[in-house]
């Protein structure tokens, strides 16, 4: 049932006011023909019995109220899925970039996708060995998890996202592993440098790349993350493969929400951002997870640029609330030659106390990871004090924390990027280091934990 | 929820705009306001919110997609109502009371559109006791029978609201469904059928005879709420705070071990994950008063952030009407809701939709009256009815401030009308300080009611030792603001042993592991010895001090890793807390 109309009235921005159709549906998906040969996609944003208000994906330069068309398609936008797209790069509206035609599909399904019944979740309990000490001991990534990296420009979140891709495995387990990118808005370099590396490992052939680069139409980015997704669900719940799906940069997603929001004149939020960009965002973040009864499982990491670094703008903040947790990268630990440069304390994970402990990882995770968070924010706090009254004002016991927070960063915290540690060595680390504070304030731990853990490496050596 | 059209009253009328979940709908002039009515040919489930010359506004609780101007608009007549009855303990409904678990059986793992099934099995029956015999007397609130709905509770079955002076004429023992009839009554002549299925409209608040002062606190077994911060039964209190501050997890913590018979968790445009947490945990965790799992006292509202914003709007009422309906059978109901933000920002979204003139960061101007109508439907309260029951509801809301900002619109609006203010603070969670309560900015109206309860309780000196460690750590703020400035030596001895202690009281005292199985829940009788081995020390080592003994070795006294680690001492061995005093002595005079 398509239909065509000529009747253009307004052009304002990625909006086109369409006079004399009454019975478009809402969200229907448009065809948008400049009369230059020119066809762009568009979806339905507002419905009445006497006009209808299309947004273009693409946007509106060169169309004419005079010579454009729209054709109303009679259905709302879909994607078509199938396991034959891993190994692909497509654009951000899942049309081909790589020259091959295709795939025919197994299904077609509506991007919007449906929410997941709440009682239908299963809950995320397998741990993600990322092979990195800041994540896997203190902020661990688990499967069916939505764990965002807010970064800030110049920080070197593609390497840590890529090397999470590289690196991710579950304990134990060899199963079917896919990779679904979503990229929108970054540059031409960024993308590649993703490309080049799932290349690199071989693992281009598991992974499937939705790409809406810098220079490509803005609003086309409010429908990336949805294809990819849609994608995702079909390889996780139809085709049964854990899915990690990494959407990159979601501050351009949003700035795209904004853009059609303002054109709308619509009543704005904080910073000019909508009103119901938490609700947005969270039919995007809401996606992660698992189903009982089902084998795979979409893992997602979002990656965000901070405006100025700072957490309480509306994306980060609205993000954290949705999320799983987060993880912060720091200026001031790149600044000092640290990678990955995670900012331990306001980093997150709150799927942690699930996905750890004995039968995870092992039973001293958790009071652990709790005793090195407490004793490198006393580090922190006294390393701060230091700077204003210097050395001599602290105690001894806080010029030991302040040890344990330098060396807890230099060692712990840094490690290559190609250095995967497994969590036993993540956790024996962290016991090493707890040797550096005074044993009466390791306070954290339940004493049979540690007396079990504290002097094992000691044990081991009288042993040998 | 109920959806039965009822013939007289069908009004149809036609779309002529969609937006989101605004549908406009024409010739609805005979329509009534906040009339429950089904759109489109699928019947997706709107409230009329608005009417303006002969068009209804409504707010749909479903997605709205597909929808076309000219789809036919059906009102049945009757508001927004839950069905009320035996089956709603352990049940997950969503923000409109649709079974989830029915709705995953029919139509399997994603919530599909226009999918409805009865709140309350048809076909489940229940053994009805009957608590009244024929030839007696009852009005709307008395009890004529009960069932039990699972092991320990006794689900009350009242006389419907509006009946008054009503001979009981039949009344049947037995196995029943809900709609089946137990009770006939007379009244004035005319003949009534009782049925253990009722129904309750969202919006207008269940009656009852009269309320009541706070008393008695709800006992949490979280240290930093029952010692310093205590709610009452039948009390509000909001729970504020950034992301990653431990909202949920002290939501969680009071959905366990809270201290009432029923607990209505309304999870309101949160995650889904969290709200799965819940429904494999309960089952699992045993309630400490009736050692029986949680989840038989409890009841899940679950509306995640990715379903309709509109049903998110309806979920705090649907939950605050099961709440109080448990409460009229004369229960302690906690309502816990989490979270309001979420909910605000759903009044916001309808509100843009239908071109309001906003108000505070684009809220509509009245959120502050809803807010306050809302939590005034908590309380305690003497129940409807000819004997004098006695039930309450406890509402407690988490409320997400955009940046962590406590001066925005819905935190203010909140702490107008709440009594206790639960101070979540990121610093305090980055330092795995948990629960992060700030002590310096949180408060309890409640608290000297409370006071005199623990003291008449627990231990008389109870209340006089919780003043004593709140001005500890009062002062611990101003001393290390002067250590921040000119270090620790300018500190006397004195001084250096109130830091100390302030410490442990935060470390030792407040800082509650949840995930801990022997932290998690800490009775008023360890609290009080925990805390009072903490300010022992305190006084022994001031003492000692000034006969002049050496203030570091004061201060690594071997006990003081004892009162460090007497929170793991489990419930049944308290007693060796309560003799952590007479080491003090011993070892710091020795």
């Amino acid at each position: 049932m398509v239909k065509e109309y000529e009747t253009i009235r307004d052009i304002v921005g990625p909006l086109i006011f369409v006079e004399g159709i009454s019975d478009s549906s809402y969200g229907e998906l448009v065809e948008i023909e400049y009369g230059t040969g020119q066809v762009a996609l568009g979806t339905v944003l507002e419905t009445t019995k006497d006009y209808a208000l299309v947004q273009s994906f693409e946007g509106t330069q060169g169309l004419s109220p005079k010579k454009g068309k729209i054709r109303f398609i009679g259905k709302t936008m879909k994607v078509g899925v199938t396991r034959k797209l891993l190994g692909r790069v497509l654009d951000g509206l899942g049309r081909p970039k790589d020259g091959a035609p295709l795939p025919i599909a197994d299904d077609e399904r509506d991007i919007q996708g449906n929410a997941i019944n709440p009682y239908s979740r299963d809950y995320p309990t397998d741990f993600i060995q990322t092979g990195i000490s800041s994540i896997d001991g203190l902020n661990p990534l688990v499967r069916g998890q939505k764990l965002p990296i807010f970064s800030g420009s110049g920080l070197p979140h593609q390497r840590l996202a890529a090397q999470i891709a590289r690196q991710a495995t579950v304990k134990g387990q060899e199963e079917s592993f896919a990779v679904v990118f979503g990229a929108m808005g970054i540059t031409f370099e960024e993308a590649n440098f993703f490309i080049s590396q799932f290349e690199e490992t071989g693992a281009l052939e598991h992974t499937v790349l939705f790409i809406n680069l810098a220079n490509d139409p803005p609003i086309e980015r409010l429908a990336t993350p949805r294809i990819a997704l849609t994608v995702a669900e079909h390889l996780a719940f139809n085709e049964g493969m854990h899915v990690l799906v990494i959407l990159t940069d979601m501050t351009y997603y949003c700035e795209a929400l904004r853009e059609v929001s303002a054109a709308r004149k619509e009543v704005p939020g904080r910073r000019g951002y909508p009103g119901y960009m938490y609700t947005d965002l969270a039919t995007i973040y809401e996606r992660a997870g698992r189903i009982k009864g089902l084998e795979g499982s979409i893992t997602q990491v979002p990656i965000l640029t901070m405006p100025e670094d700072d957490k309480t703008h509306p994306i980060p903040d609205l993000t954290g609330y949705i999320t799983e947790g987060q993880i912060i990268l720091s200026r001031e630990l790149h600044r000092k030659g640290i990678y990955p440069p995670t900012d331990i304390l306001p980093s997150l994970s709150r799927l942690k106390e699930k996905g750890i402990g004995e039968g995870k990882t092992r039973k001293d995770h958790s009071p652990l990871s709790n005793q090195l968070f407490a004793a490198y924010a006393r580090g922190i706090e006294a390393r701060e004090l230091m700077v204003v009254l210097g050395e001599a004002a602290l105690t001894e016991a806080d010029k030991a924390f302040v040890r344990f927070a330098d060396e807890f960063e230099q060692k712990f915290i840094s490690q290559g990027d190609y250095e995967s540690r497994t969590i036993e060595e993540t956790l024996d680390l962290g016991w090493e280091l707890l040797h550096i504070i005074p044993r009466t304030e390791i306070k954290r731990i339940p004493p049979e934990i540690f007396e079990e853990f504290y002097h094992k490496k000691r044990r081991a050596a009288v042993k040998a | 929820m109920s959806i039965s059209v009822k013939k007289e009253r069908v009004v149809s009328g036609k779309i002529i705009r969609i937006s989101g979940p605004l549908v406009v709908a024409d010739g609805m002039d005979k329509a009534r306001m906040y009339d429950l009515v089904k759109v489109g040919s699928e019947g997706l489930v709107g409230e009329i919110i608005e009417m303006r010359s002969g068009r209804a506004f409504i707010q749909v609780y479903e997605a709205t997609e597909g929808l076309r101007p000219k789809d036919e608009v059906l009102s049945t007549g009757a508001p927004l109502s839950v069905e009320l009855g035996p089956g709603l303990l352990s049940s997950i409904y969503d923000g409109v009371e649709r079974p989830l678990e029915i709705l995953e059986n029919l139509w399997g793992h994603y919530i599909v559109r226009g999918a409805e099934a009865p709140a309350i099995s048809r076909d489940k029956k229940w053994h009805f006791e009957p608590a009244v015999k024929p030839g007696e007397v009852v009005s709307a609130g008395d009890i004529i029978g009960t069932v039990q709905e699972t092991v320990n509770f006794q689900h009350r079955i009242l006389v419907p609201h509006g009946i008054k002076a009503a001979k009981v004429v039949e009344i049947y023992e037995g196995n029943f469904t809900v709609e089946e009839v137990v009770c006939v009554v007379d009244v004035n002549g005319q003949k009534v059928e009782l049925k253990m299925l009722s129904k309750w409209p969202v919006r207008i608040p269940r009656p009852y005879k009269r309320k009541l002062p706070p008393k008695e606190p709800l006992i949490t077994g979280q240290r930093v709420v029952d010692t310093f911060f205590p709610i009452t039964k039948g009390g509000t209190a909001c729970v504020p705070g950034p992301f990653g501050s431990g909202k949920t997890v002290l939501q969680h913590q009071l959905a366990k071990w809270a201290n009432g018979e029923v607990v209505v968790f309304v999870g309101c445009g949160e995650r889904g994950n969290e709200m799965t947490d819940v429904l494999l945990e309960f089952p699992e965790l045993q309630d400490p008063y009736t050692e029986r799992p949680l989840l038989e006292r409890t009841v899940l509202i679950a509306n995640t952030s990715n379903m309709p914003v509109a049903a998110r709007e309806a979920s705090i009422y649907t939950g605050i009407t099961i709440a109080e309906y448990f409460r009229d059978m004369g229960y302690d109901v906690t309502l816990q809701a989490d979270s309001t933000s979420r909910w605000a920002e759903a009044l916001r979204e309808i509100s843009g939709r239908l071109e309001e003139m906003p108000g505070e960061e684009g809220y509509p101007a009245y959120l502050a009256s809803r807010l306050a109508s809302f939590y005034e439907r908590a309380g305690r309260v003497i129940c409807e009815g000819s004997t004098d029951r006695e039930g309450s509801v406890t509402a407690i809301g988490s409320v997400s401030p955009p940046g962590g900002d406590l001066s925005e619109p819905v935190v203010q609006a909140t702490l107008r009308v709440v009594k206790v203010f639960w101070a979540l603070e990121d610093r305090l969670a980055y330092e795995r300080h948990f629960p992060a309560i700030n002590w310096l900015n949180s408060y309890s109206l409640y608290d000297r009611a409370v006071a005199e309860y623990l003291n008449r309780e627990v231990d008389e000196e109870y209340g006089s030792l919780v003043k004593e460690a709140m001005a500890i750590l009062q002062k611990e703020d101003e001393l290390k603001e002067i250590v921040r400035l000119v270090g620790m030596e300018a500190l006397s001895g004195e001084e250096r042993i109130l830091l100390e202690t302030a410490r442990s009281i935060r470390e030792d005292f407040l800082q509650q592991n949840a995930f801990n199985d022997r932290d998690s829940f800490t009775s008023l009788r360890k609290q009080y010895l925990m805390l009072k081995a903490i300010m022992d020390f305190y006084h022994r080592a001031l003492e000692a001090y000034s006969q002049g003994r050496e203030l570091e070795k004061i201060l690594n006294a071997s006990v003081r890793l004892k009162i460090a680690r007497a929170k793991f001492i489990p419930e049944d061995e308290i007693d060796e807390i309560a003799s952590i005093p007479k080491q003090t002595q011993e070892e710091i005079f020795a």
